[in-house]
């Protein structure tokens, strides 16, 4: 409504709280989901640091590691592993809902996209841990 | 014909890292983050974890994995500050810091990966 | 239970007021009564000035949409006795202009859900004696976006919809496809023209509340990812082929 008129005066606007992903559940779930993003970039740091001390010979690889195990670190480390599940648990969920693929004429239900993820997700990360692994 | 917005990609650049980030992202974190530097596993040997590095497809791989997911967090933190800081305004600034950031990431990364030794 | 319960209403006329605020209304608690039969019984014997809007009473219009509880909720369609002691808190519809008490300005609704084009479009129209033939499962591809009954409470969920005022929003979106998927339409592309501007629907970030709350099972935030997907798509087949070339 642009222009006030006789018979309406004038409409409230109500402005949006800073607050406003406090008022339920769900809309702090989904700042928590976004803010997952944040330890995500987290970790590429720590892991681009470690090619760093890689590469410059033995002493400063495991100077690194030293720094690992202090107690911020880990408990940094730990928490991120929490956000980085949840990012990948609510994005193996929520797949389904933009990938529909229909079979004979009838969408195929979710678990159908998702579950293929979730086993792609044990393969992939059994390969890499193999790989490191194995030496 | 009206110009479309070429936001399509950076969604599928959010995308890609988003599946980058939940496939490969939680065991290296479990390796490197806490098994490795807790003891629980024996790391590979330093000699051994370079060697397997300067192999060209680790070096690709490990590209991937420290670009795709800086641009998955950057594409998410630029709309979890304009709605969750309502800074929207602020827009210019906040797509430098978050897409600037994560190509400067992707720089730092293909650098250190194409000068290992 | 009970046999009576407190209802506390949004109040607003905007002649003398600066702003909503809350009244207590005391009102007989049935067993079978929603909370539209409150407010109805608020109008009929207790304050007649009370303002809100509603009509078929069952469900299907989209009229009656307020905020119950902080929750957009179709007040024909939800049940007194399930918030029994109470109070029960009614408000107008979130992240509207309110014009009076219970009733908002949905002309921001209405003017993006224009801009979807939600119609059939033809390139060229069949003449009237001939009929568009469709499948059960051509039209089973789109029938969950046609139940939408334009309530907008996805509107009142979507907290982007709250601050963002050139996003589209979940109904006029899931619309668009309930078009685009619709194998009698040929305007894909005129919708997507309008709707790909930045934030027409770029500006989701799949909170996924509008689906919550759709009473119809529209499943909006499904129908703005899919879109997304589309809309990408058709970005990355413009790259290789000029624009207009069919």
């Amino acid at each position: 409504m642009v222009n006030p008129t006789e018979y309406l005066p004038k409409s409230y606007h109500t402005r949006v709280s800073t607050y406003w992903w406090l008022a339920r559940w769900a809309y702090l779930k989904f700042i928590l989901r976004e803010l997952s993003s944040v330890f995500v970039a987290w970790f590429v740091i720590v892991t681009m640091l470690e090619i760093r001390a890689l590469t410059r010979g033995p002493a400063e690889f495991a100077e690194f590691q030293q720094w690992l195990r202090s107690p911020l670190l880990l408990i940094l480390n730990v928490v991120s592993l929490f956000f980085v599940v949840f990012h990948a648990v609510t994005w193996f969920n929520l797949a389904p809902k933009a990938i529909v693929v229909r079979l004979r004429g009838k969408r195929l239900p979710n678990l159908a996209i998702s579950a293929p993820n979730y086993v792609a997700w044990a393969v992939i990360s059994a390969a890499v841990a193999w790989i490191i692994l194995r030496g | 014909m009206t110009k479309r917005s070429n936001e399509p990609f950076l969604w599928l650049l959010f995308s890609a890292g988003g599946v980058v980030s939940g496939m490969l992202l939680p065991i290296h974190l479990v390796l490197f983050g806490l098994a490795f530097p807790l003891g629980w596993l024996d790391p590979p040997a330093h000699e051994k974890l370079l060697a397997l590095v300067r192999h060209p497809v680790t070096r690709i791989y490990l590209l991937i994995l420290c670009s795709l997911p800086l641009f998955h967090w950057a594409h998410r933190f630029r709309y979890t500050l304009y709605d969750g800081l309502q800074i929207k305004h602020l827009n210019e600034l906040i797509n430098i810091f978050c897409y600037g950031g994560a190509v400067v990431g992707t720089v730092l990364a293909a650098y250190l990966l194409w000068t290992i030794p | 239970m009970a046999n009576r319960i407190t209802l506390e209403v949004t109040r607003y006329n905007p002649a003398h007021d600066e702003r909503p605020g809350l009244e207590t209304y005391e009102v007989p608690l049935r067993k079978e009564w929603v909370v539209l039969d409150a407010l109805n019984y608020i109008k009929d014997h207790l304050d007649g000035s009370l303002s809100f809007r509603w009509s078929c009473r069952m469900g299907v219009c989209g009229s009656c949409g307020m905020t119950v509880n902080g929750v957009p909720k179709l007040t024909c369609a939800t049940f007194l006795s399930d918030y029994a002691p109470g109070p029960v808190r009614v408000e107008p519809l979130k992240n509207f202009p309110v014009l009076r008490d219970l009733v908002v300005d949905t002309s921001d609704f209405l003017v993006k859900l224009a801009k979807s084009k939600p119609w059939i479009i033809r390139k060229v129209e069949k003449p009237l004696e001939e009929e568009y033939f469709q499948t059960p499962d051509q039209l089973d591809t789109y029938k969950q976006f046609s139940m939408c009954i334009n309530c907008m409470l996805c509107y009142a969920a979507c907290p982007v919809y709250g601050l963002d005022p050139l996003f589209s929003g979940p109904a006029a979106i899931a619309l668009a496809q309930r078009y685009n998927l619709d194998s009698r339409d040929e305007g894909a592309d005129q919708r997507l023209d309008i709707l790909s501007q930045h934030d027409g629907i770029w500006g989701c970030t799949f909170v996924g509340e509008c689906t919550q709350v759709c009473p119809k099972n529209v499943d909006p935030a499904g129908a703005i990812q899919q879109y997304k997907l589309a809309a990408t798509k058709e970005w990355l087949k413009s790259l290789v082929l000029p624009r207009g070339a069919e």
